[in-house]
């Protein structure tokens, strides 16, 4: 186990089971269809797709609050304890998690300081006196006035309840924090300081960072790597710059098309067919059915994710294909 | 939600808008606030003891029936002053009703919770047992369990407390899990808390105004209920007096004498009314997508 490797989760699997109708047959949903990934000590992980391609279901699964159907989660070289252990509820100190929603996210009965106070009570850290310090340590940290955490969650602004969601994910100094579009509910304006905040609260705490969104710019600025997700699983994987300038899977080259450029001609690349839906996976490759290169192999054998160069990573038969927007 | 596009101009702490009662509303209080004081009040306020018999002024008619002033709302068959009776029944009425609806409240909001938090097995148990009781007519269970065990105050109340449970059965499971899958409940149980942690200091606090609600909906419920098992000589046993038990013992003189009976009448009417009206603006109050 290399040492810089702070969570690694292999081949995960999760299916949902859902039923149509009253009397209708259950279906089998296919959430995440396995996906591998690393993260390093200090390091940010970008995770894209569209909604509905299994990425907070990935995000949850890596946290250990839900449970793979297959495949397996280390934190710092260790298995992922059972949810409701006394083993995985110490862990959580450990390892946090920032929510799309921050009014959803916070009690809306208590004080913005009593919820930044909450996990230090949980996991039994410091006295009264040491926790309302730390509390109004963690206040200023995030760049809220002490003050403010008299107040109760409605009473502030979606930016200033955002970053009082992250003084609560700092408070145990976490290793590892899982954001789940973490800036998608708030204004354009405070988007941006949201995702400075977090630049600046990863240098300074030094925590693994894997960052769930559905925009690739915004993921590019926090990130060092990049995985592109489909239907379940990760199509593409590498640095984003690399990733943004020289996609190789189509679903990634259509992706970065879709990014407004100012003053360029549009050229879109503009998927055919429907949106993916897991309940009924495409055979073969699940892209396919709206890959504008796909041929007959596509629709018979999956691609595993392979190396190609420069720490890059992609799952197609294609992949060494002239990029689409050239030859379009 | 309204309050999360407020700008950041609103942080600073908005002035509460005062709003002024309605007027049935406030007319309601008043009537629970009066039915309260009598019932703490009763031994001072009564002109005679409950169970006092003046055989000379039987059956007398109340002031305004051209009675007399010593007894205010008249006697019933055996002297017995009809305003002081009511005044220790109000308190009886009050005290079961009361007891009930929170021993209903509280087994109910358990077992919703155990459902919500177990899922599986025990939410199909509990389920079941919450069709059952639903299902089950309450005065035959409640006929049967009296006939069987016999009749004692402590009984009778716990027995009342349980014929609205699965109303808070069902609503605390169904929000319990609502605020499990998404929300305040679920970063907190990621924070590492503990179940008894997240149902008490987060949920409970969050869903009481709707439990709250559901109890001024069925304390009038019990105060009825507590009436008609009184009327029928299952409730409180003489001497001991309550509303329904006045009720009951009064119909007999309904035709000569209906002052015995109309008095708790009145009562039980003015005061379910006035706790309904009570609760459905207290629903409408505490309703943050209403205010």
């Amino acid at each position: 186990m290399r040492d810089a490797s702070l969570l690694e989760a292999k081949g995960l699997v999760r299916r949902y089971t859902m039923r149509r109708g009253l009397l209708g047959r259950s279906v089998d949903v296919t959430a995440v269809a396995g996906v591998s990934l690393r993260l390093e000590r200090g390091r940010t992980l970008g995770l894209v797709g569209e909604s509905g391609c299994g990425k907070s279901t990935t995000g949850r699964m890596v946290l250990g609050m839900e449970v793979p159907d297959a495949g397996s989660v280390a934190f710092e070289g260790r298995p992922m304890p059972t949810p409701g252990t006394q083993a995985w509820r110490a862990l959580r100190a450990r390892m946090q998690m920032v929510f799309q929603d921050p009014l959803g996210a916070l009690d809306r009965r208590m004080t913005i300081a009593a919820q930044v106070a909450e996990p230090l009570e949980i996991h039994r850290i410091g006295d009264t006196a040491e926790r309302a310090f730390r509390v109004e340590a963690l206040l200023r940290n995030v760049g809220l006035r002490p003050d403010q955490g008299a107040r109760y969650p409605h009473e502030l602004s979606g930016g200033q309840r955002q970053r009082a969601v992250l003084a609560r994910a700092l408070a145990t100094s976490p290793a590892m924090m899982v954001c789940d579009e973490p800036i998608s509910a708030l204004d354009v304006s405070i988007q941006a300081q949201v995702m400075n905040l977090l630049v600046e609260l990863q240098a300074e705490h030094g925590m693994g960072l894997l960052f769930i969104s559905h925009d690739l710019r915004a993921v590019r600025q926090v990130s060092e790597r990049v995985a592109v997700m489909y239907l379940g699983t990760i199509v593409e994987e590498g640095p984003p710059d690399a990733l943004l300038q020289d996609a190789r899977h189509p679903y990634t080259q259509a992706l970065v098309s879709a990014i407004p450029h100012p003053g360029r001609s549009s050229n879109r690349i503009v998927l055919q067919g429907d949106p993916p839906n897991p309940a009924s996976r495409p055979s073969g490759c699940a892209f396919h059915p709206r890959c504008p290169i796909a041929t007959a192999r596509c629709a018979r054998e999956a691609p595993a994710l392979r190396d190609t160069h420069e720490g890059r990573r992609v799952a197609c038969h294609h992949a060494d294909a002239p990029v689409l927007a050239e030859v379009a | 939600m309204s309050d999360s596009v407020l700008p950041a101009a609103a942080v600073a702490a908005p002035p509460k808008p005062r709003t002024r009662l309605p007027p049935a509303v406030a007319l309601g209080i008043a009537w629970i606030g009066l039915m309260l004081a009598v019932a703490l009040l009763a031994e001072v306020i009564s002109p005679y003891a409950y169970t006092a018999l003046d055989l000379r002024n039987r059956l007398s008619p109340p002031v305004f029936m051209d009675g007399n002033w010593a007894h205010v709302l008249g006697t019933d068959e055996l002297g017995r002053d009809v305003l002081s009776r009511l005044f220790f029944s109000i308190r009886m009425s009050l005290l079961i009703a009361f007891g009930a609806t929170i021993i209903g409240a509280a087994f109910g909001t358990t077992m919703g919770f155990l459902a919500a938090h177990f899922r599986g097995v025990v939410e199909q148990a509990v389920l079941t047992l919450v069709d059952f009781s639903a299902s089950l007519p309450f005065l035959i269970l409640a006929l049967a369990v009296l006939a069987f065990f016999g009749n004692s105050l402590m009984l009778f109340i716990v027995l009342l407390g349980f014929h609205a449970w699965e109303r808070y059965a069902r609503i605390a499971r169904g929000l319990a899990i609502s605020a499990g899958a998404q929300g305040y409940a679920a970063a907190v149980r990621q924070l590492g808390a503990t179940p008894l942690r997240v149902y008490w200091r987060h949920i409970l606090p969050n869903i009481a105004s709707t439990l709250i609600i559901s109890m001024t909906l069925a304390f009038p419920e019990v105060i009825l209920l507590e009436s008609g098992l009184s009327f029928l000589g299952l409730g409180v046993q003489p001497p001991a007096t309550s509303l329904g038990n006045m009720l009951g013992y009064g119909r007999e003189y309904l035709t000569r004498a209906p002052w015995i009976l109309l008095a708790p009448a009145f009562t039980i009417i003015l005061t379910t009314l006035a706790i309904s009206l009570v609760g459905d603006w207290l629903r409408d109050r505490v309703d943050p997508t209403l205010r």
